[in-house]
């Protein structure tokens, strides 16, 4: 099965919650009133597109309605595929690499987001690509966080630096930086403890950690990926917003998106956060981490 | 706005209400929008929004409003009531069996934090007396026994586990006999984290269930969960019969309207609340908190216990003094500026107290940074002073300014912007000695740096 399917077949029950319900609600009514637009929005609600997102939705759905884009309750089917195919388009990204020498990509977010398996993922992508990786140990609060990302390596061929559990992170970088320069590595991936967005002496660690990287490698990190859980409701913003202030974010990796119904924050990541969302992981094996393609997922979203 | 405060967006909305009475259905109306956007905001489920408004709506329309309160506070009263009743009122504790060994099993999605509130849960039954045992039960994660083991280890909890590849209900079986040899009189059940729509393992869990029969299934939920936290509790409590929830990593700003929806579906008490990474950090929960913290209005009580944390009495009491003289210099600016970020950062702390939400935005244009280096410079030009500049900064001209600049290695662009950062605080102290005098104001409590 190709990613394809997999992403569609992933997203199957977010479309049954958000499009096919949008398509049973517009029948119900012979025209636009105010339930339907009430029903039209708690169903973006329920799917987690988010508070403000769909509140941006409904006012073009008003504003549509009054510029008669839209007639009748079947029309706002395709007025919202397409709002929303919008939203999902705008400013897409790729992945950043370093023009020489190794790039590296530091992985952060809160706890049990899934960053050890993310990287476990990333790992086993580029390991296919013929990339030689590095994973750096810098989670070295959690217990057992530096054997997890070891499996990890041994797995997809990577080699790991690591220190002593309770050792300083961003010592383990330092090693990890230099080790991947001597040793012509590709791609290093940097692991790091996850910390709640506001606890103020955790995030000063992690900007050390993205100094000492950008110090020995200029232009490094060259991407800083904020790994999200899809569950995560309206806390996503200000996970977003509170570690680009210690590093920079330059996209999100959604992981967790397997097989619920809650395929809709993508929608409300993309509006909200201004980051773009660079992979997206719907399921748990390991192939199921592929980067983000917009026009992919907004086709699989509407079964197009 | 997505951390604007319910009350303040309350008084918005009532502000163009006139005098007292009683509360219309007009009235109520507009103010249910509020209600209804920021529990949405607290991430609380649709529906569970949509039934709860109904409720308060039901009980506000016809509400005298008394003379002392104005309507928001009146719609605030009984939306906060409605919410701690719905939140189950008071605590419950875990179900104790009475022939050992209770065995506990822990329950939820991948990454919501069961394996360290399993440790957490240990230390404390320890603390009470008692002897657990933990049980290493997530076979799929790669290191998830090493992880229970080490922080076995840490607690000096016995840890039970079994070689790779024992699948997920022997280990559960044989923990029993093995706990009864070793004299354990509390068994925690690690469960591997699992997806709710995940049949084959929701089935391992049934399985594990009627296997060891255990006297109590704790479901662990993330704050943070969005809408989903409602079909996930009632899965998990669909097939395994829950008798309670864990909310983890209540320790960040998510406002946790996931505990709402999780208890309004369930009908499960909420029994502990992770507080932090420490192992220590878990706590009771309390009802009538997190209907405050849910609403915005600020989590007021654990603010105090914080500041008791961090302040001796007598401090605050000279403080206070300070403050309400009007003597407040910028010797004691700074001292309070190192206690308050012991308290953690100062964005965290507004947040928690109810009505910040224009003080905080009038912070942002003030644009003071109270953490790491700022404070540093703050310290450096301060300490550059006299003790006459420091009691007044009006003394200060530009040839002392100059020479404060040159002690503190600093500029005076930056001595200029301290001098005038001070005097904003001080004009921001007087807004709020004010705010004190309202009743839904900062007049319930007392904190001696905004007395």
């Amino acid at each position: 099965m190709g990613f394809f399917d997999r992403l569609k077949k992933g997203l199957t029950r977010t479309r049954e919650t958000l499009t096919a319900k949008i398509g049973t609600a517009v029948l119900g009514y012979a025209d636009i009133s105010d339930d339907l637009l009430d029903e039209i929005e708690e169903i973006l609600i329920m799917a987690d597109v988010g508070v403000s997102t769909t509140e941006k939705l409904m006012q073009e759905v008003r504003k549509g309605i009054k510029k008669k884009e839209i007639h009748t309750p079947a029309d706002l089917k395709p007025f919202l595929e397409n709002k929303i195919t919008e939203i999902l388009l705008e400013g897409g990204a790729g992945v950043r690499m370093a023009a020489v020498g190794p790039t590296v990509i530091l992985i952060v977010g809160v706890n049990g987001a899934g960053k050890t398996t993310t990287i476990g993922k990333l790992s086993a992508f580029y390991n296919y690509y013929g990339k030689k990786v590095m994973l750096a140990a810098a989670d070295t609060f959690r217990a057992a966080a530096i054997d997890q990302l070891e499996i990890w390596g041994k797995r997809t061929g990577a080699e790991v630096i690591k220190h002593e559990e309770g050792s300083d992170p961003a010592a383990v970088v330092f090693d990890a930086v230099k080790a991947a320069k001597a040793r012509g590595i590709d791609i290093l991936i940097v692991d790091t403890a996850g910390r709640l967005q506001t606890k103020t002496n955790l995030m000063s660690e992690l900007e050390k950690i993205n100094r000492v990287v950008g110090r020995e490698i200029p232009g490094a990190p060259h991407e800083t990926l904020l790994v999200l859980d899809a569950t995560t409701g309206q806390n996503a913003v200000s996970q977003a917003k509170l570690f680009t202030q210690s590093a920079p974010v330059t996209g999100v990796v959604l992981t967790k998106l397997d097989g619920t119904a809650k395929g809709g924050v993508v929608i409300g990541i993309k509006s909200e956060l201004s980051i773009p969302i660079k992979w997206i992981g719907v399921g748990e094996g390991i192939e199921d981490l592929r980067p983000f393609s917009a026009e992919e997922y907004s086709k699989a979203l509407f079964d197009k | 706005m997505i951390f604007e405060g319910l009350s303040e967006r309350l008084q918005e909305t009532f502000k163009k209400l006139r005098g007292h009475g009683k509360l219309t259905e007009d009235d109520v109306n507009e103010a249910m929008r509020d209600v209804r956007m920021a529990l949405l905001e607290a991430d609380v489920n649709f529906k569970v929004v949509k039934d709860f408004v109904k409720k308060v709506k039901e009980r506000a329309i016809g509400q005298e409003v008394l003379e002392t309160l104005t309507p928001a506070q009146v719609v605030i009263k009984i939306v906060n009531e409605e919410l701690t009743a719905l939140m189950g009122g008071t605590q419950s504790k875990l179900n104790i069996s009475s022939v050992p060994p209770t065995i506990i099993m822990m329950v939820g999605l991948q990454g919501a934090g069961k394996t360290t509130t399993a440790g957490k849960l240990a230390l404390s039954l320890r603390k009470q007396g008692k002897h657990p045992l933990l049980v290493a039960d997530d076979i799929y994660r790669p290191a998830a026994v090493k992880q229970l083991e080490v922080l076995g280890k840490q607690l000096d909890i016995p840890v039970f586990s079994m070689e790779a590849g024992t699948d997920a209900v022997t280990i559960a079986k044989e923990s029993v006999p093995y706990a009864n040899s070793h004299a354990a009189d509390v068994i925690i059940i690690d469960t591997a984290g699992r997806l709710h729509i995940n049949e084959e393992l929701m089935q391992e869990l049934t399985s594990i269930k009627s296997e060891v029969k255990p006297h109590e299934i704790l479901l662990v939920v993330d704050a943070m969960t969005g809408q989903d936290a409602v079909n996930v509790a009632e899965s998990f409590n669909g097939s395994l019969g829950l008798d309670g929830i864990v909310m983890t990593k209540m320790d960040g700003d998510a406002r946790g309207g996931a505990a709402l929806s999780v208890k309004a579906v369930t009908g499960c008490p909420i029994k502990f609340v992770g507080m932090g990474e420490k192992l220590e950090a878990l706590e009771p929960f309390y009802p009538d908190r997190m209907a405050s913290r849910i609403l915005g209005m600020g989590d007021v009580l654990s603010l105090i216990e914080k500041a008791q944390d961090v302040y001796d009495i007598e401090t605050a009491q000279k403080m206070e003094k300070k403050l309400r003289k009007d003597e407040f210099t910028l010797d004691d600016f700074l001292d309070q500026l190192q206690q308050v970020r012991k308290m953690g950062s100062f964005e965290q702390i507004l947040g928690m107290l109810p009505g910040m939400g224009n003080i905080k935005k009038q912070l942002e244009g003030v644009d003071v940074d109270f953490n790491g280096k700022e404070i540093k410079h703050i310290e450096a030009i301060i300490r550059s002073m006299t003790p006459q500049e420091r009691a007044d900064i009006s003394v200060i001209n530009g040839s002392r300014r100059k020479r404060i600049a040159a002690g503190s290695g600093t500029r005076v662009q930056d001595v200029n912007k301290i001098i005038k950062q001070f005097a904003e605080m001080k004009k921001m102290m007087k807004k709020m000695k004010k705010m004190q005098k309202s009743p839904m104001g900062l007049g319930r409590f007392k904190l001696p740096f905004m007395h």
